[in-house]
C-alpha cells in the first residue's frame, strides 16, 4: 500500500507532448476519457502539425494534447499547463515557454542524447544544466523503463516495447491525477483484441506507469479533484466535429428526410465525413466527390432531390464552392455548407484554428448572394448549431453556412446528452399541387411564388406529377420562374432573396449577461471565443469589476436586438481569430465604433491576455 | 449489348437503366411529343444543330413509357445548356461545366429520375472536363449528351478543346495552337460502359443512340456532332454531303465487321501484324485479320482503336455505339450500403436508435 500523501487540487491544465509518432493524441484521448468519468468538468485542445510525421525529434514534428479538468465549470482549455509531459527534446523546447514557473515538467530522460538535443539545437541538456531549476522536474526513463517491463514479450521487438511508453506516461499520469484506468483497459482490449501479445504489453505499460508512481520516491504525493457540480443529466464527452455531424443526423431524423452528404477531404472537416460515412444506418448517405465543387453539386441535386444536403469543408474548399452556393441562392434550395476554418489565406495553417472566413461566408459570391450564417461557441454546441443551420435551411430553402473552426472541430467537453424528445420537429412540407393559373385559366405550379410569411419558394421536388418545373441560374422572373432579364424584375428579385434572408424568423435576441447591472463595457464575440472571452470576463468580475457579455449564434442576420444592446455601452470590445471581420460588419450595420482585439496565432485565446486587454480599455472608459 | 432484366413469362423485359423508375399506367392515354414541350420559346440562332436535337428529344421521350415528373434534364452553361427549358419534365440549368456533379447527387438519392445531362464541348470537355471523367468512371446511373460544334457559341466564338489546331476564331487569330480532344477516345480511357456517336441532321440514328444509351444502366456518353451556322459553320460538312458521307462514315455495328465506302469501294478494317487497323479493299480481306465490332467486348482496347480512326480530315468518322458493358452502377452500390445498414439493424432508425447514437458508448451521469 502506498503511504504517498494525497492532495486536493480545484483544477489542472496537463500537456501531453511529444513527437507526432509517440500517440500523444491517443495519450491524451485516454486520460480525457478517464477524467470525464471522474466526473469533472473539461476541456481539450489538440495541437498537432499538418505533417503525418515529419522529421523524428524536430520541432515541426512536435504533437501536443492539453487537458484542462476541474471541480467547477471549465470553459477553456487552460492557458498554462501545471504539467508538461515531454517525450523528448523537441517537445521541451517547444513548449517551454507556455509553462509558468513552479509547473511540474515530467521528462523522458532516455530521448534527451547529445543527438537528440543537437537537433533541436540544446548545445547543454537542459536536465542537468540549471535552465529548468524554476520548475518542479521530474526526470524520468521513460523508454528503457517500459522496455524492461515489457522484458518476458519475447515475440515483441524492442521498437514495438517502445512504442507502449505511452501507456507507460497514461499510467504514471492517472496515478497522479487518481484516474481510474478500467476505461482504457477496455479501450486497448477492444483495440488490440486481434493482438494479444501487443494488447498484454500495452496493459502491462499501463499498469506498470501506474506503479512506478506510487513506488518511486520521485513522486511524493498524488493529487484529487472533485467531480464538477453540474446539471443533472446524461453526459459524454464530444469533439467538435462528432457533435456537428450527430447535429446533421439528428436533424434530418427531425424532418424525416434523407442527409445527403457530398465532400472532398480537408483538415480539419475531414472528421465529419468520417463519421457520417459510418452512420448508414440512419440513412446517410455520403458521397466523397472528385472535388470540392463536385463535393457540393452532389449535395445540391440531392437538395434538388428533397434530401436535406450538406457539404463540409474548410475554407480553401469554400473558395472552391463559391459559384455553387450561389447557383443555391439563386435556385432557393435546401443546403448546408460546413465550414471548420483554419488558418489562411491559401492553405495557411491546416491543422491551426482561425476565425477568418466570416467574411468570405458574407459576401465571397459574384452579385447580392446573402447567405444566413450560424456559428458554434463550443465542442457540444456544434450539436445545436448543426440543427439550427437545417432549420433554416429547410425553413427559408437557402443555402446556409455553418461556422465552426479547428479549436472546436478538434477539441473536446462533456455534454449533456439532449433527449430527442425534447429536439423540436422540423418536418417541411413538399410542394404537392399546382399554385396558379396561367392565360388560359389553366392550372400551373409556380415554382417561385413565395410564403407570403417567411419569402420562401415552394420546394417541389422530382416526381411530383404536375409540378414539373425548371430552374436556374439565370434570373428568373418572379412567381414564375421563367427566365427573365428584365430590368424590374432582377430588381424585385434581388431585393426578395435579400429580404427572405433578412426576415429569418426564430432567431433569439442576444442575451447581455452582466451580473452586476453596472458595466459601461460589453465584450461581445462569436464562435469559438465563446470560452476564452466567458472565462476572462470571469476573471475580470471576480476582481471586482464590472464588466457584460455577450455572444453571437447567428451572424447572418444578425439578432434584432444587437444594435440596440451596442448603443447602450460606452464601448464594446470584440475579441476574434482574424483582423476585425465581425467588427468590420457590426461597424457598417450599426455604425457603432467597436474595438476589435484580435490574434492570428493559430491558437484560442489566452484568458489572462484577455483580461488584461479587458481591464486597459475598462481603465479607459473609466 | 445493353442489358435488360430477365423475361417473365414473356413478357417484354425493361431495360436495365430504367429499372425502377415507374412506368406509366398500362391504361395511360399514349404520350405525345407536344406534352414534353414546354411553354417557353426555343431561343436559339436560326439554323442551329440543337433545334434538330430537341425535336429527337422531344420526340422520342415518348417512347419511354416513363411519367413525365420522373424524368429530370440537367445542364451547364452553354447554348446546348439551354435545353432543359425546353423541355416539360423536371430541369435544373446549373453552372459551368458542373452538371454531371449535380446530376449524381440527384441519380443518386434519387432512384425513381430518369436523369439526363445535356452539355457541350466547351462546358464538358474544358471547365467540367473533371465532373465528366469521374462520373464516366463511376459509373452513374445518368445519360450524358454532349453536343459538339468544335466551338464557344454563347461566349461568342473562341475555339473549344475540340477545336482543330490551326483553327481561326475570334481568341485564335493566328490559328489555335491547342491540341483537341478526340470526346470518345477520352470516355473510354475514363473507364466509360457506354459510348456512342451520332449526328443532329440524322434523327433516325440520333433516336436509336438515344434508345439505347438511356437503356443502359450506368453512364451513357453521346456525343453528337452539332453544327453551329454562326461561328462554326460546316464543321461536318464532309459528313453530311450524301456523297462524301458514304466514302467517310464508318456505322459501327455490334457483331459486324467494321466497313466503309459505297457497294463499289467497300474497304473492310483489319489488324496488320503488330496491332495496327487499316482499312483494305474488301475483296482484299480475306483471310486477313478482320476487325469484327464487339461492343461488349470486356477489354475496350478495340472500341479505342476505332475512335482512333477519326482525323481531323475526316477521312474516316465511325458512328454509332463504340461501346455497352454492363458494370455495377456507383449509385445502385451506394443505396445498396444504406439499404443493408438499415435493414440489418431492423428498419428505419428510431427516436432510440437516434438516442443512442447520441449518447456515445461512454456515458456518465450526474444526478
Amino acid at each position: 500500500m502506498s503511504s504517498k500523501t494525497v492532495q486536493k487540487l480545484d483544477r489542472v491544465v496537463i500537456r501531453f507532448a511529444g513527437d507526432s509518432g509517440d500517440g500523444m493524441q491517443l495519450t491524451g484521448d485516454r486520460f480525457t476519457s478517464e477524467t470525464a468519468a471522474m466526473g469533472n468538468d473539461l476541456s481539450t485542445l489538440p495541437n498537432f502539425p499538418a505533417e503525418i510525421r515529419a522529421p523524428q525529434g524536430t520541432l515541426p514534428g512536435v504533437s501536443s494534447f492539453q487537458l484542462h479538468f476541474a471541480d467547477h465549470e471549465v470553459l477553456t482549455p487552460g492557458d498554462a499547463p501545471d504539467v508538461l509531459v515531454a517525450m523528448n527534446p523537441a517537445a521541451l523546447r517547444a513548449n517551454l515557454a507556455d509553462i509558468p514557473r513552479g509547473a511540474t515538467i515530467i521528462i523522458n530522460t532516455d530521448e534527451f542524447s547529445k543527438r537528440a538535443l543537437a537537433k533541436v539545437g540544446y548545445t547543454e541538456n537542459p536536465v542537468d544544466d540549471g535552465s529548468l531549476e524554476s520548475f518542479h522536474v521530474h526526470p524520468v526513463p521513460l523508454t528503457s523503463i517500459t522496455v524492461d517491463a515489457l522484458a518476458a514479450f519475447e515475440g515483441l521487438s524492442r521498437k514495438e516495447k517502445e512504442r507502449a511508453k505511452n501507456m507507460f506516461a497514461l499510467g504514471l499520469l492517472s496515478w497522479m491525477y487518481t484516474r481510474p484506468t478500467t476505461g482504457t483497459e477496455a479501450f486497448l482490449t477492444k483495440k488490440f483484441g486481434a493482438h494479444p501479445e501487443i494488447l498484454e504489453a500495452n496493459l502491462t505499460a499501463l499498469r506498470a506507469g501506474w506503479n512506478y508512481g506510487e513506488t518511486t520516491e520521485d513522486f511524493a504525493s498524488s493529487y484529487e479533484i472533485a467531480p464538477a457540480v453540474m446539471p443533472a443529466g446524461t453526459y459524454r464527452n464530444i469533439t467538435g466535429n462528432i457533435a456537428l455531424a450527430h447535429g446533421l443526423v439528428a436533424a434530418a431524423h427531425q424532418a424525416r428526410l434523407p442527409l445527403v452528404l457530398g465532400s472532398y477531404p480537408i483538415t480539419p472537416a475531414s472528421d465529419i465525413l468520417h463519421t457520417l460515412s459510418a452512420l448508414k444506418r440512419h440513412n446517410v448517405t455520403t458521397m466523397q466527390a472528385e472535388d470540392e465543387i463536385a463535393g457540393i453539386g452532389i449535395a445540391l441535386g440531392a437538395s434538388f432531390g428533397g434530401a436535406i444536403g450538406v457539404t463540409t469543408t474548410s475554407g480553401p474548399g469554400v473558395a472552391l464552392k463559391s459559384e455553387m452556393i450561389g447557383l443555391a441562392v439563386s435556385l432557393e434550395l435546401p443546403l448546408v455548407i460546413v465550414d471548420v476554418q483554419r488558418g489562411g489565406p491559401s492553405t495557411g495553417l491546416p491543422t491551426k484554428t482561425e476565425q477568418s472566413d466570416l467574411l468570405q461566408a458574407m459576401f465571397g459570391r459574384n452579385g447580392e448572394s446573402p447567405v444566413p450564417i450560424v456559428a458554434p461557441s463550443t465542442p457540444s454546441d456544434c450539436f445545436n448549431a448543426a440543427f439550427e443551420a437545417v432549420r433554416i435551411a429547410t425553413t427559408y430553402r437557402t443555402p446556409v453556412f455553418l461556422l465552426s473552426d479547428g479549436y472546436l472541430a478538434n477539441g473536446s467537453e462533456p455534454w449533456a446528452v439532449p433527449e430527442v424528445s425534447d429536439l423540436p420537429d422540423l418536418r417541411v412540407e413538399f410542394a404537392s399541387e399546382p399554385n396558379g393559373v396561367d392565360d388560359k385559366g389553366e392550372q400551373v405550379f409556380h415554382p417561385f411564388l413565395r410564403d407570403p410569411e417567411t419569402l420562401a419558394r415552394p420546394w417541389a421536388v422530382p416526381g411530383t406529377a404536375g409540378l414539373e418545373h425548371r430552374i436556374g441560374g439565370i434570373e428568373k422572373a418572379d412567381i414564375t420562374g421563367n427566365i427573365s432579364y428584365d430590368p424590374d424584375n432582377h430588381d424585385k428579385m434581388t431585393r426578395l432573396r435579400a429580404a427572405k434572408v433578412a426576415g429569418i424568423a426564430g432567431i433569439p435576441d442576444v442575451v447581455v449577461e452582466d451580473p452586476s447591472g453596472d458595466a459601461r463595457l460589453l465584450v461581445l464575440g462569436w464562435g469559438s471565443t465563446f470560452g476564452p472571452i466567458a472565462a476572462a470576463v470571469r476573471a475580470v468580475r471576480n476582481a471586482g469589476h464590472h464588466v457584460a457579455s455577450a455572444h453571437l449564434r447567428h451572424l447572418n442576420p444578425f439578432p434584432a436586438n444587437l444594435g440596440e444592446v451596442l448603443r447602450s455601452y460606452d464601448r464594446v470590445v470584440v475579441p476574434e481569430m482574424n483582423l476585425g471581420q465581425l467588427s468590420m460588419l457590426l461597424r457598417a450595420e450599426f455604425l457603432v465604433d467597436v474595438r476589435p482585439h484580435t490574434s492570428v496565432r493559430g491558437l484560442p485565446f489566452s484568458t489572462v491576455d484577455l483580461a488584461d486587454v479587458i481591464l486597459t480599455h475598462l481603465e479607459e472608459v473609466s | 449489348m445493353t442489358t435488360t432484366q430477365p423475361t417473365t413469362n414473356g413478357v417484354a423485359a425493361r431495360p436495365s437503366g430504367l429499372a425502377g423508375i415507374p412506368l406509366l399506367a398500362p391504361d395511360a392515354p399514349k404520350q405525345t411529343k407536344r406534352e414534353f414541350t414546354s411553354d417557353q420559346e426555343v431561343r436559339w440562332c436560326p439554323g442551329c444543330g440543337d433545334y434538330a436535337i430537341l425535336a429527337a428529344v422531344q420526340g422520342f421521350l415518348p417512347e419511354l413509357g416513363l411519367k413525365r415528373e420522373n424524368i429530370t434534364f440537367v445542364s451547364g452553361i452553354g447554348c446546348s445548356s439551354r435545353f432543359p427549358y425546353y423541355l416539360d419534365t423536371y430541369g435544373m440549368h446549373s453552372i459551368h461545366g458542373r452538371a454531371p456533379s449535380i446530376a449524381t447527387g440527384l441519380a443518386t438519392s434519387r432512384p425513381d429520375q430518369n436523369v439526363w445531362v445535356v452539355t457541350g464541348d466547351g462546358d464538358a470537355l474544358s471547365i467540367g472536363g473533371n465532373h465528366l471523367i469521374h462520373a464516366l468512371r463511376r459509373n452513374v446511373n445518368i445519360t450524358i449528351l454532349l453536343f459538339n460544334n468544335e466551338i464557344y457559341g454563347l461566349t461568342k466564338g473562341q475555339y473549344s478543346p475540340t477545336s482543330r489546331v490551326g483553327q481561326v476564331t475570334k481568341s485564335t487569330p493566328f490559328g489555335s495552337v491547342d491540341r483537341p480532344f478526340n470526346p470518345v477516345s477520352l470516355a473510354l480511357g475514363a473507364e466509360a460502359t457506354f459510348v456512342a456517336r451520332t449526328t443532329d441532321t440524322d434523327r433516325k440514328h440520333l433516336t436509336g443512340i438515344l434508345r439505347a444509351a438511356a437503356e443502359h444502366r450506368g453512364t451513357s456518353l453521346v456525343e453528337i456532332y452539332q453544327n453551329c451556322p454562326i461561328f462554326n459553320d460546316g464543321a461536318f460538312e464532309l459528313i453530311k454531303d450524301r456523297t462524301e458521307q458514304e466514302a467517310r462514315i464508318v456505322h459501327l455495328i455490334d457483331g459486324e465487321p467494321v466497313q466503309v465506302g459505297p457497294e463499289d469501294d467497300r474497304k473492310t478494317l483489319v489488324r496488320m501484324p503488330g496491332g495496327r487497323l487499316k482499312f483494305v479493299p474488301a475483296a482484299s480481306a480475306q483471310g486477313m485479320d478482320v476487325v469484327v465490332h464487339d461492343t461488349g467486348a470486356e477489354d475496350a482496347s478495340q472500341a479505342f482503336a476505332l475512335s482512333r480512326l477519326d482525323s481531323p480530315e475526316m477521312t474516316h468518322v465511325p458512328m454509332g455505339i463504340f461501346r455497352s458493358v454492363s458494370r455495377p452502377t456507383y449509385d445502385d452500390g451506394v443505396r445498396a450500403q444504406v439499404e443493408a445498414a438499415v435493414s440489418t439493424a431492423g428498419g428505419p432508425a428510431t427516436d432510440d436508435d437516434l438516442a443512442e447514437l447520441l449518447r456515445g458508448r461512454d456515458t456518465w451521469t450526474v444526478a
